[in-house]
């Protein structure tokens, strides 16, 4: 074989391998789909129906005020009210709050700096599970029991993931437009806010977003905070709409997950070349 | 600018943190540590036992049974996961028309919220008109009961670990797209094939991806919960998917035991210590960090 046809059918073979698995990624959702827009009568059928005889575009509106009023239900538009409330003020708490301690952490000298960030980093090993219990205890005598403030309040308060991709941003910006804008009468303040936060802004989106996802899909805090049907998040109320329904309108159930991933999807391919970025980043530059 | 006023500024910054790590981090680790020698509920006040929950751990047959669970599933799915996502990355890597639709086509799955994710393969792995199974005996393979089957249940979680494994294929790729070409010429002018450079060349070279993502995937996959929380109930079938994180979470909440719940997240601690130490350990003699 020459050199030339040995490249050839290994571009082939490459090209039969991309495409065989990306049917066998994309099948589970395009199922989902296929399945959330089934009457239910064809949903449970050998051979598996694909593309069903008459879409049924009202299941979405179906799964979304499922029963609400016979069963007593709280209808699903009140779970996602609630998922934007937490998710809109985690991103802002997170933005703001991670900037200003990367800032420091990056950008100013102080006394106690690089030790206080060896043990930001040290954080990350601690798994979640040993904090569940005192922060629960915690936040009950805060009296935050029920409410959406465990949610977002410590968002507020930086976390060592962002704060650490934050960090490796910002030290890359040459010092020397931080002691340009100070010789211009500047004050930390006005730097960090006109000189530095606007060259950050790739960075920043990357932070939203990683922000957005977690509190999007947070499944372990709503389940230990919130008590009420009527303040449960979109994870939570598929999973309490799955729990009561074991197996039978799957047709609704898919169309109700489709309610929940769609938007993180939207999100993921509007800002997809920042936020891979930011994920390689996270790996790499470490 | 003063010295002083440097220090100042530079704490001031850094306040959300500072409070944010005393108050949500170094204060809930200290009293976690102080519960799990006591005897504690939300309606109790904490009684000092010493050491006696974390005796009773070793005769606690749940306990050892989750334990066992935890560490058989992230041996399985630590493993296969990072066989995959290196693949993945490797096939990406390499240029063929359409590879950005590739790209996102692979790491999409990554993206669907735990929840969601659990409700879709419940019906993807339904053993009558599942959709696996539907194609399992079109092609004439065995078509086990997924869901309902011990010996198959914890497969489940594995196979969607990889499905999802999204996250870590683009840092590979990221690593892979930064090894110099002139590695691989060099290597072609010693005679190398396909094998011999991954050999020598891109896996050296990635080995440090390699490697925190290994101990990220077994930091991870130590605190599964969501998932099999969803997809099986209390551990179902036989309690074969009942984890670590889930028995912590019911003796904390369920069983209103909640020092030995604290007791039981140091253990899960030290092991995540332990395994974390063991990676480095291993991989010390095989990772290769540049200059």
């Amino acid at each position: 074989m020459t050199r030339r046809t040995r490249e050839n059918l290994r571009q082939a073979a490459t090209h039969a391998a991309l495409l065989l698995l990306a049917i066998v990624f994309l099948a589970p959702l395009l199922w989902m789909v296929s399945t959330a827009v089934k009457p239910l009568d064809q949903t449970m059928v050998s051979p598996p129906v694909w593309i069903p005889d008459r879409p049924q575009w009202e299941n979405f509106w179906k799964a979304l005020s499922y029963n609400a009023d016979e069963l007593g239900y709280v209808p699903f538009l009140v779970y996602g009210r609630n998922t934007l409330y937490v998710t809109v003020l985690a991103v802002i708490g997170s933005v703001v709050s991670n900037t200003l301690v990367a800032y420091s952490f990056a950008r100013l000298r102080w006394r106690g700096r690089d030790l206080l960030f060896g043990v930001t980093l040290a954080t990350m090993m601690v798994p979640g599970p040993v904090l569940m219990v005192p922060t629960y205890v915690l936040f009950r005598e805060f009296g935050w029991i029920g409410t959406f403030r465990p949610l977002w309040v410590p968002a507020f308060f930086g976390g060592a993931f962002n704060i650490f991709l934050l960090r490796q941003f910002l030290k890359t910006i040459p010092m020397e437009l931080s002691e340009a804008a100070r010789i211009d009468g500047a004050s930390e303040w006005q730097t960090f806010l006109r000189v530095i936060v606007p060259l950050a802004r790739p960075v920043l989106t990357v932070v939203a977003l990683f922000t957005f996802m977690w509190a999007w899909n947070d499944f372990m805090g709503p389940l230990l905070y919130l008590t009420d049907q009527h303040t449960f998040t979109l994870s939570m109320g598929l999973q309490f709409f799955q729990s009561q329904h074991t197996g039978t309108p799957w047709n609704l159930l898919m169309a109700a997950s489709l309610i929940v991933v769609l938007p993180v999807i939207l999100v993921f391919l509007f800002a997809q070349r920042v936020f891979i970025q930011g994920i390689a980043t996270t790996g790499i530059k470490g | 600018m003063r010295p002083r006023r440097e220090q100042w500024i530079g704490v001031l910054f850094a306040m959300p943190w500072i409070l944010g790590f005393l108050v949500f981090l170094a204060y809930p680790l200290v009293s976690s540590f102080y519960y799990s020698f006591t005897s504690f509920s939300v309606l109790r006040k904490p009684i000092w036992i010493g050491l006696e929950n974390y005796r009773e751990m070793l005769g606690d047959e749940v306990f050892r049974l989750s334990l066992k669970n935890t560490l058989a599933f992230t041996a399985g799915s630590v493993p296969l996961a990072t066989v995959a996502a290196i693949l993945l990355a490797l096939l990406l890597n390499t240029s063929v028309r359409g590879m950005a639709l590739y790209r996102t086509i692979f790491y999409v799955p990554s993206l669907v919220p735990m929840v969601a994710l659990g409700v879709l393969w419940l019906w993807v792995f339904n053993s009558q008109y599942g959709l696996l199974n539907e194609t399992l005996r079109r092609l004439g393979l065995p078509d086990p009961a997924w869901l309902s089957d011990p010996a198959w249940a914890k497969w489940t979680l594995v196979i969607i670990s990889i499905w999802g494994t999204g996250n870590a294929m683009v840092i590979y790729l990221a690593g892979l797209q930064d090894v110099p070409q002139s590695l691989y010429e060099a290597a072609e002018m010693d005679g190398a094939r396909w094998w011999g450079k991954a050999r020598h060349v891109t896996l050296p070279m990635i080995s440090p991806v390699i490697l925190f993502n290994v101990v990220m995937g077994i930091i991870g996959t130590l605190q599964t919960f969501a998932l099999p929380y969803v997809m099986f109930p209390g551990g179902q079938p036989a309690r074969s998917t009942y984890f670590f994180s889930m028995y912590l979470y019911d003796n904390a909440f369920l069983y209103q035991r909640m020092g030995y719940a604290s007791a039981m997240g140091w253990v899960m601690f030290l092991i995540t210590l332990a395994l974390t130490l063991l990676a480095l350990k291993v991989s010390a003699k095989h990772v290769h960090y540049e200059g």
